[in-house]
């Protein structure tokens, strides 16, 4: 989109990351607002039907794996390895290749919690603790999955960030700053299902 | 409200299109995009028509075969006669193609996605891949859902709204429950997407890409009713999405969300436990209410905006009918339980859910008294797009007044499961969401097509579905009252003879007035191909789309970029075009309050 446009956004020296505010930023940012806000009613929905559902007398509580502790630390710091690398690429003369380096890092991060997260699904089913054993583990597959799905969306934007960071191609602001905040997003989200998670299931 | 002007993106959005698929199928253009809506919303208009015909003949005439029916369904029409139970799956589809792909699809989406990015001075919207994404979603959604008709199971027999634990078993709750419910499921499912998709890009669109001088309050009541839409779809539909989720879980993968521990069906127990019906309910109302303001607001800002049109003059107060869509927004999210009130829900959580729902009526109200109020001393064009703006607040007050009857749950346990509701809701809802998109197709169709529609084919059209509408709905209010069930596909107790005459008569006037829509057809398809050549403005029109030509070429408005001096209903002023002002005229008027 507005490719035309990107083109005549002057470039910040070596970076190579557009410096003004135009039209397409503007939408960009809007854009990933506005996602974010559909995104979190959809997981009020779901938590709305967790509270509902556990008046239930077959609600019984499982041991939420402990590999998700080592996953939530493994997101969080890849959040704050991309903003690093945002600040890196935004602010410092030269500084393309370190950012570049930290934003294929937290890409990395980011595929090793999804990793991390089939773990858990792995010592779950281990005690026989399937979607459909108990509405406690139905939820916890749900809403694992759910935002597995999300953080491959994020991932898929680090992938295509880095290829434009690789490529040597002008990259805009919007871009940089819109898959950011999503990840960051994604890393806040999850802590608050964990949060729901250890407390509700 | 007033915000600096922005500069305009200095480039096209997208590069022009070129061959016959970019530009007319996975087309970026939001015209396009909007036409392709409407089309679909047509083909799902006269599907739910029909639908409803065979619905209303099978009433009356319950043993009666249907010309060919049983080629469509050998189980649910053998031999031609519709069974009880392809009764309650031609209900389903009717209300499903009706609400979906008819009610959200024309007013919002179609003239949405052609007009918004036009009334306020855009190219395009803002993300044009996903404007694509989001229309062939739905054109998907709408053909899984119709696959419903042609697989041996049928489509399902739940209801537009799909209650659980009915619509999570499977096979055992009936014909249709097996795969046309899990069709339908998935069908809702890419719909909700379709609809996230839109609504992003309607809400980014109108924040950024306002042209200079295009301030908030400068917006025509139209685009604000498609923002406010689209800030209610979104929130609606993203819960709507997991509701449709996890009755696909309960449905194929063996989980107890909605179904509940012990349940028997078909004499065979359901091997789940623990899920609450209620759930769904919650869930699907939690959509559902809003989902009826996602029908009606574009209604009525399309109304507002034609409406004013065809008064030449301005309305009483554009902002206060802005401020209460969003009032009506808001408001809309407090007041699903009211479709709860029989469903166990506790009683006293009817009462809270009745206090927002009668506080929703007075920004309605105040709507209605505007345009009425307006009326005084106005210059009434004699045109079809005037005409049904005036019908559509006809039927709008007639459904409207019902739901203060309803609105209280003492009233509304009576009155519930019968034709009362089904009356008010098509009335208040559904006609007059109706009324509005046609009274938007006629008024934007020489914009669209650069062709102008027959007026008096129009004016035929307006009186046959005028007429036939008050015939067909308002009996249903006294039937309500006589106590007459709905969803019953035949009727039998001893009370409905003395009620037969009536159903007969509502039969006939629904089979006459679809037929009177052939007219519309012919109307439309006649003046898209022979209709005589349109000019820029047609109606004397002052919001931006009157500016450019008649259809706008692929950029809009070219290499002009249009700036903005007025509010957009600058009627009943001395211009220098006669009794009205564009709003990208830079001439002065006086008293024109900034």
């Amino acid at each position: 989109m507005a490719s035309t446009t990107q083109a005549m956004q002057p470039l910040r020296s070596a970076v190579g990351v557009s410096a003004t505010t135009s039209t397409a930023e503007r939408t960009s940012a809007s854009g990933i607002w506005v996602a974010m806000f559909a995104i979190t009613m959809s997981f009020a929905a779901f938590t709305s039907a967790l509270f509902i559902r556990q008046a239930s007398t077959d609600w019984t509580h499982l041991l939420i794996p402990k590999v998700l502790i080592g996953n939530t630390i493994v997101l969080i710091l890849s959040g704050f390895v991309l903003e690093s690398g945002r600040r890196t690429l935004l602010a410092s003369e030269g500084g393309r290749s370190r950012g570049r380096a930290l934003v294929v890092l937290s890409l990395l991060l980011g595929v090793v919690f999804l990793g991390g997260q089939y773990l858990a699904w792995r010592q779950l089913a281990a005690q026989g603790l399937y979607l459909a054993t108990s509405p406690n583990s139905s939820f916890f597959y749900v809403f694992t999955f759910m935002h597995g799905v999300h953080v491959f969306g994020g991932i898929l934007a680090l992938a295509y960030l880095c290829w434009h960071l690789a490529s040597n191609r002008m990259v805009r602001r919007s871009l940089l700053s819109g898959v950011a905040t999503y990840w960051h997003f994604m890393a806040a989200l999850w802590v608050y299902l964990l949060i729901v998670m250890y407390s509700r299931l | 409200m007033d915000q600096a002007v922005q500069p305009q993106a200095q480039a096209h959005v997208h590069a022009p299109p070129e061959g016959f698929i970019s530009k007319y199928v996975f087309s970026l253009d939001h015209k396009v995009i909007g036409k392709q809506y409407y089309g679909l919303a047509l083909v799902a208009v006269f599907m739910g028509m029909i639908l409803s015909w065979l619905m209303r003949f099978h009433l009356v005439w319950p043993n009666t075969k249907v010309f060919g029916l049983e080629l469509l369904s050998k189980n649910g029409a053998p031999g031609g006669v519709i069974t009880p139970e392809y009764y309650l799956s031609l209900l389903t589809m009717h209300g499903t193609l009706m609400v979906f792909f008819v009610l959200t699809n024309a007013p919002f989406a179609g003239f949405g996605n052609f007009f918004l990015p036009i009334q306020i001075g855009a190219e395009d919207m803002a993300f044009p891949r996903f404007n694509m994404m989001s229309f062939w979603t739905t054109f998907v959604a709408f053909l899984v859902l119709v696959t419903a008709f042609v697989i041996p199971d049928g489509p399902p027999i739940s209801g537009w709204t799909a209650y659980a634990p009915l619509s999570a078993i499977g096979k055992d709750a009936g014909p249709g429950l097996g795969w046309g419910q899990t069709l339908w499921a998935i069908s809702i499912a890419l719909f909700c997407i379709g609809q996230l998709l839109g609504s992003l890009n309607f809400i980014a669109t109108t924040l950024d890409l306002r042209a200079k001088g295009m301030t908030l309050m400068r917006m025509p009541i139209s685009t604000w009713a498609w923002f406010i839409t689209s800030c209610i779809g979104l929130l609606a539909f993203a819960v709507l999405l997991p509701a449709c989720l996890l009755l696909l879980l309960d449905r194929v993968a063996g989980t107890s969300f909605f179904i509940p521990s012990g349940l028997v069906v078909s004499d065979r127990l359901q091997n789940h436990s623990g899920g609450s019906p209620l759930l769904w309910q919650h869930l699907f109302w939690f959509f559902g209410h809003p989902e009826v303001y996602i029908a009606i607001l574009p209604a009525v800002g399309i109304v507002s905006h034609v409406l004013t049109n065809g008064m030449r003059k301005p309305l009483l107060s554009a902002k206060v009918i802005i401020y209460s869509m969003m009032a009506i927004g808001f408001l809309s999210w407090m007041v699903w339980g009211h479709h709860m009130f029989l469903s166990g829900m506790n009683p006293f959580s009817s009462l809270l859910f009745s206090f927002p729902t009668l506080t929703i009526t007075i920004p309605a109200t105040i709507i209605t008294l505007i345009w009425l109020g307006s009326l005084y001393g106005a210059n009434i064009q004699i045109n079809t797009a005037t005409f049904f703006s005036l019908g559509f607040i006809s039927m709008f007050v007639t459904g409207g007044v019902s739901g203060f009857f309803l609105a209280q749950p003492s009233i509304d346990i009576y009155l519930h499961a019968t034709y009362f509701v089904v009356g008010h809701f098509h009335m208040v809802m559904g006609v007059a969401a109706i009324f509005a998109i046609f009274s938007g197709t006629y008024f934007w169709f020489p914009k669209m097509f650069g062709r102008m529609m027959n007026e008096k084919l129009g004016m035929v059209h307006f009186w046959i579905t005028l007429i036939g509408a008050y015939c067909i709905f308002m009996p249903f209010h006294y039937l309500g009252i006589a106590g007459n069930v709905r969803r019953y596909a035949s009727f039998v107790d001893d009370f409905m003879p003395g009620l037969m005459p009536l159903h007969k008569f509502i039969t006939i006037a629904a089979l006459i007035t679809g037929a009177g829509q052939l007219v519309f057809l012919v109307n439309l398809i006649h003046s898209r191909f022979r209709g005589k050549l349109a000019p820029d403005n047609p109606w004397n029109g002052t919001s931006l789309e009157w500016s450019i030509p008649s259809p706008p070429p692929w950029n809009n408005f070219g290499a002009d970029h249009p700036i903005v001096y007025h509010d957009p209903y600058q009627y009943g002023v001395k211009g220098a075009m006669g009794d009205f002002v564009m709003q990208t005229s830079p001439e002065k008027i006086e008293n024109e309050a900034t």
